[in-house]
C-alpha cells in the first residue's frame, strides 16, 4: 500500500475502515439562456441531488440506473473531475470536497482515485501509443522517468494481460479487449486505493467481458482495490459487487447487498429495473412493466417523489412528501413510502 | 461440394411457404487487403409470424446477412452464391430498382442507433408519412394521418402533436419506436431488426420489443432479430440460429438451444453470458480468436482451431446435421 | 483482430500514401524541388541576378538565356530561380508566425472559453472586417516595406483563419475521454491543452499550414506588384511579374510569364501538398 512515491504516505489503519464516505453531495447545473428579465433565478438541471454513501476499504459498489439518473455524474464528482455544488466528500480522512478540481491534479491524493473509463477508445489519446497512455500517470504522479518508468508500464501491462509487443501500438490498432486492458492498465499503474469503472466491459463482446470481469476480480485481490462499479447491466453487477446502489434522476433509491436488491428489490423503481432485464430462461417472473420516460431533471419538486407518475404504487402521499432513504434489515436502504409492502 | 440437405420438410404439406428462404447464401468483400469471405453457405427460414434470432458475437456476420439480403451492402461487397427467396422473389439476383421497391414496402429493417437513421431535419411525422405516400401511395392529407395512427400504434403519447417533433426533441427510446413505425407502416412481410435495442435502457429496450412483438402478431409479419445478447434472444423469438465467422453453426427453436446446446461454439456462448452464472467463477471466455477471413486457406469449419471437441472429421467439407426435426448443428462431434 | 500488424511506420505509411495517391508524389516532387531551389538555387545560376547588360536586353528565351532577359539584360532564369529563395522564406516565415500565434490563441480560446474566447473572437472579427489584401497593403505602407513587415502583415491577415481551425478542432476534443483521462492522470488544464489536445489537432493545423503556403506567397507577390513590397532590384516574383507586365503589349511575353508561371507552380504544389500531408500525419489513417 506504501511505496507510492510523491504520496504522503497515511497508513490505512490511521483513515479508518472507510475508504469513501459522501454526505449530501449534490451536483447542479444552470440551464438554459438567461432572459434580460429573469433576474437572478435560472433554472437548474439536479443532475446529483442529496446523495449519501459509504464504500468500506476493499469493498465493490455497484452503481446502477439508467441514462439520466446521474450516476456519471456522480463519478466525476468521485473521482474530483468536477465539483459539487454543495455536500461533502470524504476520502480516508481528508475532506476533498474543500479542493477544487482544477488544483486536484497536483494533490497527492490524485493517484489514489483512479478510474477506468466507458470507451477506451475514447479515452485513450489517437496520439498516444498504448505505452505512451500507460506511462502518462506513472510520469506525472511519480515522477518516474527512463528504465524505472518502462519497467512500470511493462509491468502494469503484464498484470493486465496485455501482452508486452502491443505497448507500440495505437489504439485503433488494437481490439476492443486489448483496449480495455490497456485502459485498466493505465488505472493500476500508480496503485490507487479506490478505482472508479465506468462501464468498462460495455462495448465488449460477450466472451471477452468473461476475461476483463476475471481480470478485474484478480487485481482486485492482487493489489487490494476497493472498486466503484457503474454499469447498465444488472447481471454483471450482480456477479461482481458486494453492495450496489439504485439511483433515479440524481437521487438514490436503494441500497443494499448485491444479489439481496436484484432478487428481492424494496423499491418499485428496482423491481422495475429487475423486471426489464432479459432472461435466458426466457420467463417473465414479474409482470411488472416501466412504460414513459423520467421526468425532466430540470427544477424538480422537491416535495415529490421523483418516481411519482411513473411509479406502480403511487399515492397522493407520494406526490407531497419526498420520501426519505429508510432503513431496513441486512444493510438495506429505500427510498418509498410503500417498500415494506413491496413482496419479497 | 455443396452443401447437403435442407431441412428436411418439417412443416406440413399444407401449411403455408416460408416468408424468407434462404439457402447457400455467400457474401464476399473485395479489400485493400484481401478478399473477405464474410458469409459463407448460410442458410435458414423464418416463417409467417415467426420470429427469428441471428445471434453472434462481433464478426460473426449477422449484420452482413441483414444488409445483403436487403440489397444494402457497400461497394466492396457482393453476394457470391445462393438464393434468398422473400415471397417469391428472389433477392440475390434481383435488380436494385426492384430491390428499391420492396424496400420499405415487403421488407423493412431498423437498425442500432435510432437518432442517426432518422432524418434529423425533417419532423417524424413527416418521415413516415413519407414512406405512406411511397410505398401504399396514400396522399399528403392521408399520409398525413396515418402517421399519427402509426405514432398510436406504437405508443407514443399524444400522437398529434408528436408527429411535428423532429428527432433531437425524442429520447432514444422514442426515436426507435419512430423508426418501428417507419418500418412497419406499410405492413411488411418481413422485418429485420439490426441491434434495435443495443444502447437503449433496459427498461426501454423491454417496451420497445413489446411494441415489435404485438405488431408482429397483430400482421402477421415475420421478423429476424439480429442481436448479440442471448438472454434478448430467449426471451424475443421462437428460433436462434447461432452464427460464427459466417457460418450459422446451430438452428433450433429457442428452447431446445437453450436447454440443450448441442454445437461447442453454442455452448461456450452460454457458458460465458453472465444471465446464466450463479458466480464469476462458473462464467468461461471462449478461448482463441476469430480466424482471417481474408485467408485463402480457411478451414470448412472455422470455429475448429478453437475448439475442445475437435477430430480429424472436422477438416471434411461441412454438412448439415439434422439432429432433431427443426435442430440442426454444422458438427461433426456435437456434444 | 484478425489480420497481421501492416505496415505502423511513419516512413512506410507515407510510402504507401504517395504510392495510393500518384498526384501527391507529384505534388511532394514539386516540393522537394522548390526547397532544393530555395537553397542551393542561388549558387548555381549561370547568371548574377543583378547583373545588368543592357546590350542583351529583351532576348527571347534561348540556348543562353533559357528564359530570356528582361529590360535591362538580366538573365530571367536566374532571377526566378533566385527569387525562390525569397519567396518562400517569407511565405515560410509568415506561416510559422501565424501557426504559433493563432494555433495558441485557437487552442485556448476553444479550450477555455470565457473571456479569453470573447477577446480572441472580438480581435479576428476585427482583422476580418477588412478586405484581407487590402489590410496587409495598410499594414505595409504604414510600417514600411521590408521583409519583416511583409512577413508580419501577412501574418495578421490569416490569424482568424488559424485560430478558426484550431479553436474547432479544440472544441471538438475538449469533452474526449482522453482529456478525462489526462486530468486524472495529474494534468493540469494548460498541461492537458498543450500535451494532449494540442498534437490531436496538428494534423488540420498541417494541412491549414500548407494551404497557407500558396496564400502567403501569393501574398508576398501581390505586394511587390504593386510596389508595396520588395523593393527592386531584388528578385521577387511579384516584382518581375510588375515589371513584365508593361512588356507584353509590346510582344516580350517572358519576361512576365516565366515568374508568372513559377508563382502559379508554386501555390499548386503547396495546395495539392496540403491533401496528401493530411493522410500522412493523422495517425488514424494508418493501416
Amino acid at each position: 500500500m506504501s511505496g507510492q512515491i510523491g504520496n504522503q504516505p497515511t497508513p490505512p489503519e490511521a483513515e479508518g475502515p472507510l475508504l469513501l464516505d459522501v454526505a449530501e453531495v449534490s451536483k447542479r447545473f444552470p440551464t438554459g439562456k438567461k432572459g434580460w428579465f429573469s433576474g437572478n433565478s435560472r433554472s437548474l438541471v439536479h443532475a446529483v441531488d442529496d446523495v449519501s454513501l459509504t464504500l468500506a476499504r476493499g469493498e465493490t459498489l455497484g452503481l446502477v440506473g439508467e441514462s439520466g439518473c446521474g450516476k456519471s455524474t456522480l463519478v466525476r464528482l468521485l473521482a474530483r473531475l468536477t465539483d459539487p455544488t454543495s455536500g461533502s466528500i470524504r476520502f480516508g480522512t481528508r475532506e476533498l470536497s474543500a479542493i477544487p478540481a482544477k488544483d486536484f491534479a497536483k494533490d497527492p491524493d490524485r493517484a489514489r482515485i483512479q478510474i477506468v473509463f466507458q470507451d477506451a477508445g475514447e479515452s485513450i489519446n489517437p496520439r498516444f501509443t498504448a505505452a505512451d497512455a500507460i506511462a502518462d500517470p506513472l510520469r506525472q504522479l511519480q515522477g518516474l522517468s527512463g528504465e524505472t518508468l518502462r519497467r512500470k508500464v511493462e509491468e502494469a501491462a503484464t498484470l493486465c494481460g496485455l501482452p508486452l509487443e502491443l505497448l507500440a501500438r495505437f489504439p485503433h490498432q488494437l481490439s476492443g479487449g486489448q483496449r480495455a486492458r490497456v485502459g485498466i492498465a493505465r488505472a493500476i499503474g500508480p496503485r490507487p486505493d479506490l478505482l472508479v469503472l465506468d462501464e468498462p466491459t460495455a462495448a465488449l463482446d460477450v466472451s471477452v467481458q468473461v476475461t476483463i470481469l476475471q481480470l478485474l476480480v484478480t487485481l482486485r485481490e492482487s493489489l487490494g482495490m476497493s472498486y466503484v462499479f457503474v454499469s447498465h447491466d444488472l447481471n454483471v453487477v450482480r456477479l461482481l459487487c458486494d453492495r450496489v446502489v439504485v439511483m433515479y434522476l440524481g437521487r438514490i433509491v436503494e441500497v443494499g447487498p448485491a444479489r439481496a436488491v436484484f432478487d428481492a428489490p424494496l423499491h418499485p423503481y428496482t423491481r422495475g429495473l429487475v423486471a426489464a432485464v432479459p432472461r435466458l430462461d426466457g420467463v417473465r417472473a414479474d409482470a411488472l412493466r416501466l412504460v414513459g420516460d423520467p421526468k425532466s431533471p430540470i427544477d424538480p419538486d422537491p416535495n415529490a417523489c421523483r418516481f411519482h407518475g411513473r411509479c406502480p404504487i403511487g399515492t397522493d402521499r407520494c406526490g407531497v412528501e419526498m420520501p426519505a432513504l429508510r432503513r431496513f434489515d441486512g444493510g438495506r436502504q429505500a427510498a418509498c413510502h410503500y417498500a415494506e409492502a413491496a413482496p419479497a | 461440394m455443396s452443401v447437403a440437405t435442407m431441412l428436411a420438410p418439417a412443416v406440413a404439406a399444407n401449411a403455408p411457404p416460408p416468408v424468407l428462404e434462404v439457402t447457400d447464401f455467400s457474401v464476399e468483400f473485395r479489400t485493400r487487403s484481401g478478399v473477405v469471405r464474410a458469409l459463407d453457405r448460410v442458410a435458414f427460414s423464418v416463417g409467417r409470424g415467426e420470429t427469428v434470432a441471428l445471434v453472434g458475437e462481433s464478426g460473426s456476420g449477422k449484420s452482413v446477412t441483414a444488409y445483403a439480403l436487403l440489397g444494402l451492402l457497400d461497394a466492396a461487397g457482393r453476394i457470391t452464391g445462393g438464393s434468398a427467396v422473400l415471397e417469391g422473389m428472389e433477392l440475390t439476383t434481383a435488380s436494385p430498382a426492384a430491390l428499391s421497391a420492396i424496400r420499405g414496402k415487403r421488407a423493412a429493417m431498423i437498425f442500432q442507433n435510432p437518432r442517426a437513421a432518422l432524418n434529423p431535419i425533417r419532423s417524424v411525422g413527416k418521415q413516415i408519412g413519407d414512406v405512406l405516400r411511397r410505398h401504399a401511395g396514400l396522399g399528403a392529407r392521408a399520409a398525413a394521418a396515418g402517421a399519427v395512427e402509426m405514432l398510436r400504434a406504437v405508443g407514443i403519447p399524444d400522437p398529434q402533436r408528436r408527429a411535428s417533433a423532429y428527432p433531437f426533441e425524442l429520447s432514444g427510446g422514442m426515436c426507435q419506436r419512430v423508426m418501428i413505425a417507419i418500418a412497419v407502416a406499410t405492413r411488411p412481410a418481413l422485418l429485420i431488426a439490426d441491434e434495435p435495442t443495443t444502447g437503449l435502457d433496459v427498461t426501454t429496450q423491454a417496451v420497445v420489443m413489446d411494441i415489435m412483438q404485438k405488431l408482429a402478431a397483430e400482421t402477421g409479419m415475420a421478423t429476424i432479430l439480429i442481436t448479440h445478447d442471448l438472454a434478448l434472444a430467449a426471451e424475443r423469438s421462437g428460433r436462434i440460429a447461432v452464427m460464427h465467422a459466417g457460418h450459422i453453426v446451430e438452428d433450433a427453436p429457442t428452447r431446445t438451444l437453450l436447454l440443450n446446446p448441442r454445437h461447442p461454439y453454442t455452448r461456450r456462448l452460454l457458458a460465458a453470458t453472465s444471465t446464466a452464472a450463479g458466480n464469476l467463477s462458473d462464467l468461461r471466455s471462449i478461448p482463441g480468436s476469430l480466424p482471417d477471413l481474408r485467408r485463402d486457406d480457411l478451414p470448412p469449419c472455422r470455429f475448429a482451431a478453437r475448439c475442445d471437441r475437435r477430430l480429424p472429421a472436422c477438416d471434411q467439407p461441412m454438412v448439415w446435421h439434422d439432429l432433431e426435426p427443426h435442430h440442426r448443428i454444422a458438427c461433426w462431434n456435437p456434444a | 483482430m484478425s489480420g497481421g500488424v501492416t505496415s505502423d511506420t511513419a516512413l512506410g505509411h507515407a510510402r504507401h500514401v504517395v504510392s495510393e495517391n500518384p498526384v501527391t508524389g507529384f505534388a511532394l516532387a514539386l516540393f522537394v524541388i522548390f526547397v532544393l531551389a530555395a537553397i542551393i538555387g542561388p549558387s548555381l545560376v549561370p547568371y548574377d541576378p543583378l547583373a545588368s547588360d543592357t546590350a542583351s536586353a529583351l532576348r527571347a528565351p534561348s540556348a543562353e538565356h533559357w528564359f530570356g532577359t528582361d529590360q535591362i539584360g538580366r538573365d530571367i532564369f536566374s532571377r526566378v530561380v533566385v527569387a525562390t529563395r525569397l519567396d518562400l522564406g517569407i511565405a515560410a516565415a509568415s506561416v510559422a508566425l501565424v501557426f504559433a500565434f493563432g494555433g495558441f490563441a485557437g487552442l485556448v480560446s476553444g479550450f477555455f472559453g470565457g473571456w479569453a474566447d470573447q477577446l480572441i473572437g472580438r480581435v479576428s472579427d476585427t482583422i476580418m472586417a477588412f478586405p484581407l489584401f487590402v489590410l496587409a497593403m495598410a499594414i505595409v505602407a504604414a510600417l514600411g516595406n521590408t521583409v519583416p513587415n511583409i512577413v508580419l502583415a501577412t501574418g495578421i491577415i490569416n490569424f482568424p483563419l488559424y485560430v478558426r481551425v484550431a479553436r474547432a478542432e479544440t472544441v471538438q476534443r475538449r469533452e474526449a475521454g482522453f482529456v478525462d483521462a489526462a486530468r486524472i492522470a495529474g494534468h493540469r488544464d494548460m498541461g492537458v491543452l498543450l500535451g494532449q489536445v494540442a498534437p490531436n489537432i496538428m494534423p488540420m493545423m498541417v494541412v491549414q499550414m500548407s494551404l497557407t503556403m500558396g496564400y502567403a506567397i501569393l501574398n508576398a507577390a501581390g505586394l511587390s506588384f504593386i510596389g508595396l513590397g520588395v523593393r527592386a532590384p531584388t528578385p521577387e516574383w511579384g516584382i518581375m511579374v510588375a515589371e513584365g507586365a508593361s512588356f507584353i503589349v509590346s510582344g516580350e511575353w517572358w519576361v512576365a510569364l516565366f515568374p508568372g508561371a513559377m508563382l502559379m507552380t508554386a501555390v499548386f504544389c503547396f495546395n495539392l501538398l496540403g491533401d496528401g500531408l493530411r493522410d500522412i500525419v493523422d495517425p488514424r489513417r494508418r493501416t
